[in-house]
């Protein structure tokens, strides 16, 4: 563990000029993760800019029914807040997913995202990994890769991103609100978190000094709002090699809009309407699942088109040697998603 | 004997003594004696597998500012005796395996010391090394015994030939993976060298036996190293012996006298220097005749040891004597590799090894159609078909039945993949479980009458979190015939009489014998109105005549499983265990401990997993997060009950003893659950999702 200075910063911009000044200089949160890696050697900042105190921790209602979610806000204080339960709650779903109860009242919204992977060789200072140290080569690639990607990873990385939450937000369309050193920036979840390529020791799209002051969750997947809102779904599903405390094999979160009844067919089962599907635990960012997608919208909600959008979507997986499992695993977790979201109350147990 | 159950619930024993010091974070376990300005030690770890240093640069570490002092095998002081490689800590620049302690740097706090330790650096001599175990491995050897004094290999009959003729043969690979001791507190040394010796705070299972390893390691009479231990939180087998950690820290306090030296480790580092279970690789032969009677049984064990110390799991020894077959072979071959070095893990040799016979014996009842605990009755030997020893004390198949009924096995569907809820597919299954009783040498027990009805006991045992305050307490209250509240126990110091390891399942009734014969003493000598001051110090007595008789406690498990159909993923809904095992001293800290074995049983049916990488030589997954152990929402249904006994062959006390018995068959019992549930035959631990898709 390298010395550094501490210092807590009272405002954004003081926090922002802070660290953008200092290439050494790093944001401090919860600290759930980086105060291991300082312990590992993972991570040797020079400065740490506490944000914990920041005005950040709320959770506040948004004019069209969005929700905006501070960035200091604990994982345990959003899984609990009322506005997350009713309009998003897979959400609260997948932070419960996640970590323990110790870890989740430390650990914040914006730390969250910010995560970095669980990779065994990331987290060892004494093997090569081109993530902690660009151009070492990946260790992983031939060695022990249960949690490893299985979609859009490279030659120089394969890990995969660790959050649940962040899963369950861009199955929501979350925007990231930050604050850098040219003001704010407003980026859509999805081209937040970056894949591997060549460059894998860059998780995300920020800058140095870029802070994050906000996630806001639209108001068009809440479930809360609007017509026809009992025709939207959503849940995230996590599996795992243990009941609680540990990192997704495979998650998958789901929304799913349900057409208004036709007034035909009366046994015919309700059409996709529209829906947002992500997967976790396959790839270096949550894995938007268009393919799937597309294949789901205007479909019959039946097993058949299930099996269908999970095909479409893991056609182009890649398993590594520890892994192939979790392609028939997501395929699978995705069909029963999707089963149980569109299963009406008198819809009988499926084929066995 | 007639069986009875001891209800869990009722007639609960004395609570725990060290309960409330522990509860409120006042029981001071190792790390937190209190010493006067200590200092801290971090350690240099060998980065590479085998071969040597050529140089190694301290500089940097040396001059920054609160580093007091970094020791190499350059300048580490020469230990006496050398002979045992674990121990032989820097004492030349060879390097046995990745993770070796190869210096280490003491500073006035903890980081200054991890941070100095990331200073030096080490110029390696790279050999080549090998740290993959495998069933043909090129280099197997049979080594002159295995843990626990056992033989090697072990054959009566001709079991090939009359495997080869069975009317019904079964021959299956199991395997077993690397585990290591996670017991809650780290290993954790303080030491201090000063006029008197070598005061050593240990996180042990055992003050005496830590004093006799260490002593002549560094030459010193064994009454000049005091050991102190009063409070330790786990170790499942990793504490029964010192390791490298307090060789080296006590290295670095001798640099220092007078000062007292700290050293914790990390949970990384305990992945490669405070021992482990040694995987398995077990090929289980079992022929029989069409009424499932065995007629051959041969178990052949592959392990692992460390290039630099030899330590071979008895994995096979279990088979030699759980049932009746009259042509028998075992086996054991071990590869040396440039691994760290395995050692003692909660039921070494039982554990893994009746995880292969116990899921082979449910495979030839499903092969046979029959009752798995009918094909047990069938092949429930009248003597023990090893040594041809009359058993002091079988009772596995009373364990069956009372098992059974409460159970509710009647209500198990014989055939797999059956029963469903929803999404989920059940199962049951059942394992046999084993563990032998051990004769420990005689501990010693000091009672002295303080005055004002109180009575000091002393005994240099051990508490590893079992219970041992609680349960010395009241033996000793009960052999005096006083209340519990008139006994001052002390225990931890190895200043106090002589005591054996807590180790081997037999900590309480070695310890339970002396206090008894000390008790006896004590008011034969000065009687029930004694004069404050009046003492007897007493040996335990010398074990009844035993050698004839084959000694071990029994177990059945039961477990119910349900499995999910679109992940995989498995839970343990409920699962009982049945113990025979003597007299149960007291209820309370007894079930918790049978609870604990199988808690752990099922962690090794569900999780444990040390991923090896044999390029580097190191265990990857080398912290709990990536490490899996059961946590409490894996934990649902679970119970304990035991058979009520006293075996007058172990003693007044009439105990076995129980602290490993939990452990051994519960991964069967699940693992059989889950083919039930699924059809699915998983015959190398552990039991993970990907192994039950469907």
């Amino acid at each position: 563990m390298n010395p550094f200075d501490y210092a807590r910063a009272t405002d954004i911009d003081g926090a922002v000029t802070a660290v953008a000044a200092r290439p050494g200089a790093a944001f401090l949160a919860g600290g759930t993760n980086l105060v291991d890696h300082l312990k590992l050697g993972v991570a040797s900042p020079e400065a740490l800019i506490d944000i914990r105190r920041l005005p950040l921790d709320e959770v506040t209602e948004l004019p069209d029914g969005g929700v905006r979610v501070g960035a200091t806000v604990t994982n345990s204080e959003l899984a609990a807040h009322p506005l997350i339960r009713e309009r998003f709650p897979a959400l609260s779903q997948a932070l419960l997913s996640g970590a323990s109860g110790q870890l989740r009242n430390l650990a914040t919204t914006g730390g969250n995202l910010l995560q970095r992977t669980r990779c065994v060789y990331f987290q060892d200072v004494t093997t090569p990994c081109s993530k902690r140290e660009p151009g070492s080569g990946c260790s992983a690639l031939d060695g022990y890769t249960r949690y490893h990607a299985i979609l859009g990873a490279s030659e120089h990385c394969v890990a995969v991103h660790p959050s649940d939450m962040a899963v369950a937000m861009l199955a929501y369309d979350a925007v990231v609100v930050t604050t850098g050193r040219n003001g704010e920036r407003r980026i859509p979840l999805a081209e937040f978190h970056r894949l591997p390529g060549d460059e894998p020791s860059r998780d995300t799209v920020l800058e140095h000094g870029e802070l994050i002051t906000a996630v806001e969750l639209p108001a068009r997947w809440s479930a809360d709002i609007g017509a026809g809102q009992e025709r939207l779904r959503s849940t995230y599903r996590k599996v795992r090699d243990r009941a609680s405390y540990a990192f997704a094999l495979v998650s998958v979160a789901a929304v799913v809009e349900l057409a208004a009844e036709d007034s035909g067919a009366a046994d015919a089962a309700p059409r996709i309407a529209d829906c947002r599907i992500v997967l976790g635990g396959v790839a270096h960012r949550p894995w938007r699942a268009e393919r799937a997608e597309d294949v789901l919208r205007g479909a019959p909600a039946a097993e058949d088109a299930f099996r269908r959008a999970a095909e479409a979507e893991l056609a182009a997986a890649r398993p590594l040697r520890d892994n192939a499992f979790k392609i028939p695993m997501a395929r699978s977790t995705l069909v029963a998603v999707l089963r149980e979201l569109t299963a009406g109350p008198h819809d009988q147990e499926p084929a066995r | 004997m007639s069986i009875t159950v001891s209800p869990s619930a009722t007639n609960a024993g004395l609570t725990r003594i060290d309960g409330p010091a522990k509860v409120t974070g006042t029981a001071a376990y190792a790390f937190e004696q209190p010493v006067e300005s200590p200092l801290y030690l971090h350690p240099v770890q060998a980065t590479i597998a085998r071969g040597s240093v050529r140089s190694i640069d301290t500089s940097r570490a040396s001059s920054l500012s609160g580093v007091v002092d970094v020791m190499t095998h350059e300048n580490a002081p020469r230990l006496a005796d050398a002979s045992d490689a674990e121990y032989a800590i820097l004492q030349g620049p060879e390097i046995g395996f990745r993770g070796q302690f190869l210096a280490a740097v003491v500073a006035d706090t903890p980081e200054i010391a991890r941070h100095a330790a990331g200073l030096v650096t080490v110029d390696y001599e790279v050999s080549e090394h090998d740290a993959e175990l495998r069933w043909d491995h090129p280099e197997l050897y049979a080594p002159e015994q295995v843990n626990a004094g056992k033989a090697t290999d072990t054959a009566t009959g001709d079991a090939d030939a009359v495997l080869e003729q069975a009317a019904v043969k079964l021959d299956r690979m199991y395997s077993t993976p690397w585990e290591n001791n996670n017991p809650m507190e780290p290993h954790t040394t303080i030491a201090l060298w000063n006029d008197e010796g070598l005061t050593l705070y240990e996180s042990t299972q055992g003050v005496h036996p830590v004093r006799m390893a260490i002593a002549p390691v560094f030459g010193l009479p064994p009454d000049d190293v005091h050991v102190i231990a009063p409070h330790v939180g786990g170790g499942f087998g990793s504490k029964g012996l010192p390791h490298a950690n307090l060789v080296l820290t006590a290295l670095a306090a001798q640099r220092l006298r007078g000062r007292a030296v700290k050293f914790a480790l990390t949970r990384q580092q305990m992945f490669s220097v405070a021992g482990y279970r040694s995987p398995t690789i077990q090929r289980v032969q079992l022929g029989a005749d069409p009424s499932g009677r065995l007629a051959a049984l041969a178990v052949d064990v592959v392990v692992q040891t460390s290039r630099i110390k030899e330590f071979v799991e008895q994995a096979a020894s279990p088979a030699r004597m759980m049932y009746a077959a009259e042509h028998r072979r075992t086996s054991h071959r071990v590869a040396a590799l440039d691994v760290p070095i395995p050692s003692w893990m909660r039921a070494p040799g039982e554990c893994p090894g009746m995880f292969g016979l116990e899921v082979a014996m449910d495979e030839l009842a499903e092969e046979l159609g029959l009752d798995p605990i009918e094909l047990r009755e069938r092949n429930e030997p009248e003597i023990d078909p090893e040594t041809g020893k009359p058993f002091a004390n079988r009772r596995l198949l009373d364990c069956f039945r009372l098992g059974a009924e409460r159970f509710g096995w009647d209500r198990r569907n014989s055939r797999p993949g059956s029963r469903w809820e929803g999404r989920r597919r059940l199962g049951i299954g059942v394992a046999s479980a084993t563990y032998p009783y051990m004769r420990q040498r005689a501990s010693s027990a000091r009672i002295r009458y303080e005055g004002e009805g109180v009575y000091a006991v002393h005994i240099g045992a051990a508490d590893l979190g079992t219970g041992t305050w609680t349960t010395l307490t009241q033996i000793a209250a009960e052999c005096l015939d006083v209340g519990v509240e008139q006994i001052r126990l002390q225990i931890g110091d190895s200043s106090l009489p002589m005591a054996t390891v807590a180790g081997g399942s037999s900590g309480t009734a070695s310890w339970g014998s002396a206090i008894l014969a000390a008790a006896g003493r004590f008011r034969e000598e000065h009687g029930t109105a004694p004069e404050a001051g009046a003492e007897v110090r007493v040996r335990s007595p010398r074990q009844l005549e035993t050698e004839g008789l084959s000694m071990h406690s029994f177990g059945a498990h039961f477990a119910e499983v349900s499995v999910d159909a679109d992940t995989g993923e498995i839970r343990v809904d409920r699962l009982l265990g049945v113990f025979s095992a003597g007299r149960i001293i007291n209820p309370r800290t007894a079930r918790s401990q049978f609870l604990g074995g199988m808690t752990m049983g099922l962690g090794m049916a569900l999780h444990e997993q040390s991923v090896m990488d044999p390029r580097f030589g190191i265990v990857v997954n080398h912290d709990l997060a990536e490490y899996h152990v059961p946590t409490n929402a894996d934990v649902r249904d679970m119970e304990a009950v035991w058979l009520d006994e006293f075996d007058e062959h172990v003693g007044p006390l009439g105990a076995r003893g129980i602290g490993e018995i939990g452990i051994v068959g519960t991964a069967a019992a699940i693992a059989n659950a889950a083919c039930n549930a699924t059809g699915i035959r998983v015959r190398d631990l552990p039991i993970t999702p990907d192994k039950l898709l469907g």
